[in-house]
């Protein structure tokens, strides 16, 4: 399913983040090939989010650089500054749906804003999206205060895949859902994945998520970052990786997904 | 540049070319494109997408639905010459959207009536819930006379502290600019009938009954008064005040008691500041403008003082303190589930503040005059 032979769709070269004296991140390599889902794994504090940020450009790194489809993301023009945040979608953690908006609206506020379309065809993309994520037409005309956690999720989703993106950003996407709510979203982005041919990067603190969709796993340890595939991170001797695949969490949710 | 599908009758149906650029950015002419469609279509459909470029989804999703609004069955529709791999998502999905979406419930028009009636209702849940607001701050304020930690003292010092100690430079700056403004109009008028010397007479009974208290509050209004609203609608908005609440706090004594009685406190300090302050700007001007000596200012100041000059103005500072706080406060209460209400509630807050501090200006002014005070 890989395709090697294809330039990554994110590199990143020995990135450097610091707040002050408190090193996040020194020397962190990355690369996301096409296709993938990579799991992007550490402790509370390891700066998950940071790289997140960084990557996509809302941070400014303190060293190194961060390549998007093989385009240095800090040196580019605007023109292509916008273009280039066009062909990914990102959910933040707790949605970050605009509350003033019914979900309806937050799904077409990127459509609006690059495309002009007519209400009627905004509609419909509306519903396409919150369809493909599996939410009722009727959760459209909700506000995001009306919504569940599981519903936001979904909804954040929706808005993600407006533009029709190739390349996802996911920021913790099942946390504070319950398992079954969680194991449905699993499911969604397998699919969504297989669908629409997605690059997915999630970050995730969940083990069955991670199990259940992940084909790699980048874990930031020591401030650096060890990628290999599931398999490889059970059998790697490092002293955190080797607990955080091995604690009983992970043991239940590995069996679940190969047993 | 070349026109986003061709459709032609073949055979008993229709055959539909894709061309050119059929990706979400070409939307808007593919939109233009299958509005010119026929409402009505019959018979099979054949689909060609060898001619189409980067088909996107939302692009293949208008085709999708114009084609099954025009009445073709998902049965009739063929696809040929490597149509996109999601369309069989796509089709899934608008088979899902037939079968389950009913017709749409028009929202209901309300008579004039009903609508002067929900109206009705609605002021007077406003109406109760201004009353409960006030019960709520009397019954913290009566505990606190029998259980004095109720009065959160580190807190009230914190609002003392911000509403108070860091408004006095604004306030100072404001209120002898104002008076210079007052005494420099009231000296052109008054000089020419030579009665230059009343400008001190002018500017001691404005400021000290009027303007003191009434720029402070005002200011003290659009300072303090968005500052409550905001911070404590934040927090509602975190859920803050629920989590007080659970753990068996009362949100109205910990945030909004504190703030009130900090305003009550302070905002008759930065009265007499203000007081002074424009006294010192009318004497300054009266010096420089009008040639009156500092002690001839004085001595016509304290001749145009009656004994209630002063504490007419100060009385009322306690009264518009109390006003500001609790508009400000209960505003930020009400906020729920949006940025937007956040925003809107904070405007509210300072606008009604500053309405209310002038109505009840004018009362003072009203009753003092019947009492002679």
């Amino acid at each position: 399913m890989l395709d090697r032979s294809v330039d990554p769709v994110i590199r990143v070269r020995s990135l450097g983040n610091r707040f002050g004296s408190q090193v996040v991140h020194d020397g962190l390599d990355m690369e996301v090939r096409q296709n993938e889902i990579f799991g992007v794994v550490g402790g509370s504090g390891t700066g998950k989010s940071v790289l997140l940020r960084s990557i996509l450009g809302l941070r400014h790194p303190d060293a190194g650089t961060v390549e998007l489809y093989g385009r240095d993301v800090e040196t580019l023009a605007a023109a292509d500054r916008s273009s280039l945040v066009q062909s990914y979608g990102v959910t933040f953690q707790n949605g970050a749906l605009i509350s003033s908006l019914t979900v309806a609206q937050n799904v077409q506020l990127p459509l609006r804003e690059h495309y002009s379309l007519s209400e009627n065809t905004l509609d419909e993309l509306a519903q396409l999206n919150l369809a493909l994520v599996g939410l009722e037409p009727e959760a459209g005309a909700k506000f995001p205060s009306q919504l569940s956690g599981g519903m936001i999720k979904r909804a954040a989703l929706a808005r993600a895949l407006a533009l029709e993106p190739k390349l996802l950003f996911l920021d913790e996407p099942t946390s504070g859902l319950d398992p079954i709510s969680a194991t449905a979203f699993d499911e969604l982005l397998l699919y969504l994945h297989a669908q629409l041919r997605l690059t997915v990067v999630m970050i995730t603190h969940d083990l069955d998520t991670l199990f259940a969709t992940c084909t790699r796993v980048g874990v930031i340890v020591d401030k650096h970052m060890i990628s290999d595939t599931l398999d490889g991170m059970l059998e790697n001797p490092h002293p955190w990786i080797h607990s955080y695949f091995h604690g009983a969490r992970a043991r239940a949710a590995e069996k679940e997904n190969h047993g | 540049m070349t026109v986003p599908l061709a459709l032609e009758p073949a055979g008993m149906g229709w055959q539909l070319e894709l061309r050119g650029d059929w990706s979400l950015a070409a939307m808007p002419q593919i939109e233009a494109q299958l509005e010119t469609f026929p409402t009505t279509l019959r018979g099979p459909m054949l689909c060609d997408w060898s001619h189409a470029e980067a088909p996107g989804i939302a692009p293949a999703w208008a085709l999708l639905r114009r084609l099954s609004h025009a009445g073709l069955p998902a049965a009739e529709i063929s696809h040929s010459g490597g149509p996109p791999h999601f369309l069989e998502l796509l089709q899934k999905l608008e088979l899902d959207l037939l079968t389950s979406s009913g017709p749409r419930v028009a929202p209901l028009e309300l008579e004039p009536i009903a609508r002067l009636g929900r109206w009705s209702v609605l002021q007077g849940r406003h109406a109760r819930g201004v009353l409960e607001f006030l019960g709520r701050i009397a019954a913290v304020i009566g505990q606190a006379f029998r259980r004095a930690r109720a009065l959160r003292i580190s807190s009230l010092a914190r609002h003392i502290y911000e509403t108070g100690v860091t408004a006095i430079p604004i306030v100072s700056l404001i209120a002898f600019l104002i008076s210079v403004i007052v005494a420099y109009i009231g000296a052109q008028q008054l000089s020419r009938f030579g009665a230059d010397i009343f400008v001190v007479d002018l500017v001691t009974i404005a400021v000290l009954r009027e303007m003191g208290v009434l720029l402070t509050a005002i200011i003290v209004a659009g300072r303090s008064g968005s500052a409550f609203a905001a911070e404590i609608g934040v927090m509602q908005l975190n859920e803050e005040t629920d989590a007080l609440r659970a753990m068996g706090m009362n949100p109205v004594e910990m945030l909004v008691v504190p703030r009130v009685l900090a305003l009550i406190i302070v905002l008759p300090l930065l009265t007499v500041i203000a007081d002074a302050m424009g006294l010192a700007g009318g004497g300054l001007l009266s010096l420089i403008d009008l040639n009156i000596p500092l002690p001839q200012f004085t001595y016509r100041l304290r001749e145009s003082l009656s004994s209630t000059t002063f504490w007419s103005g100060l009385i009322k500072a306690p009264v518009f303190a109390a006003l500001i706080a609790m508009v400000g406060t209960y505003r930020g209460m009400q906020v729920r589930d949006s940025a937007r209400e956040l925003g809107r509630l904070t405007t509210v807050a300072v606008v009604q503040s500053i309405f209310m501090v002038i109505l009840a200006d004018a009362l003072f002014a009203v009753l003092f005059q019947k009492i002679n005070f």
